[in-house]
């Protein structure tokens, strides 16, 4: 229970966003996550082995 | 009616049927093998996103049945609400994966041109998909990001035509013009896909023949 309301603080969306500056690149955090998990299913999906490989 | 009929009928029906028997015979149509290659989970997200466009066309189905009353305020509509959400929330990230994949092993090659672009232009109208889908939400959201949005789409001389203030002509271009489009797009799509092949992966430095040469006499099934 205590796990779940701490999941739910960690992405709950419902205030002002915050945003990363960096030179002229302005990214809310929120998508910057995004696109990290994104990027990290991308590199999982070269790397992990795909199951079942049945040949004929 | 005698096969030679069949073959060489008269008309634009036996036209059209000689057309799609060549170009997409059943066993390359609807295939129940693939290539060794295939057995990656690199090769997965393009079907992640078809399936995906599914759920989206399923849940906008019956937002549209129910209307926006509906959808603001009873329980079950806050949920068939979000479920469209997050179906396009994986629908784009499930594609935008799907087309690294596709980018860094140059899918375009061996005759796959159009079979690229008709997956970038679907990518482009799902961009316009889901920007009028933000557009039609109807609430403080929808109108900030409209007149933000107009002054980007009057400064390239198309708000005459693409009026973002509207939102009868923002709602259709979401329910009927750009579903229409990305469903026609994705069945081109995968109709090129079934008919060139799924796309090999770059031969090996000391290669002059592409890696699954070898690999294609092996098959893994579906």
């Amino acid at each position: 229970m205590q796990l779940g309301a701490q999941f739910v603080q960690a992405v709950n969306l419902n205030h002002p966003g915050r945003y990363v500056h960096w030179g002229v690149i302005q990214i809310s955090v929120a998508n910057l996550v995004v696109i990290a998990v994104m990027i990290a299913i991308f590199v999982l999906a070269i790397l992990l082995p795909f199951p079942g490989r049945r040949r004929k | 009616m005698s096969a030679e009929v069949e073959e060489h009928g008269p008309g634009w029906t036996a036209w059209v049927r000689r057309r799609a028997l060549r170009s997409f015979p059943p066993d390359q149509l609807l295939p129940d093998s693939q290539p060794v290659y295939v057995a990656s989970w690199t090769y997965v997200f393009g079907v992640a996103t078809v399936s995906a466009f599914l759920v989206v066309l399923g849940t906008g189905g019956i937002l549209t049945l129910r209307g926006p009353a509906w959808w603001h305020a009873s329980g079950f509509g806050h949920f068939i609400n979000s479920t469209h959400l997050w179906s396009v929330e994986l629908f784009m990230g499930f594609m935008v994966i799907h087309l690294w994949g596709k980018f860094f092993m140059a899918a375009w090659r061996g005759k796959r041109a159009m079979t690229w672009i008709t997956g970038a232009v679907s990518f482009l109208a799902s961009v316009g998909a889901a920007f009028t889908g933000y557009l039609t939400q109807q609430n403080l959201a929808s109108q900030w990001i409209a007149t933000q949005a107009k002054d980007g789409l009057n400064s390239v001389g198309i708000g005459a035509y693409f009026n973002v203030l509207d939102f009868g002509q923002m709602l259709m271009w979401h329910i009927v013009l750009l579903p229409l489009a990305i469903g026609l797009l994705i069945v081109v799509h995968v109709l090129l896909v079934r008919r060139h092949g799924v796309v090999p992966p770059l031969p090996l430095p000391d290669e002059k023949t592409p890696a699954p040469a070898a690999a294609t006499s092996e098959a893994v099934q579906s």
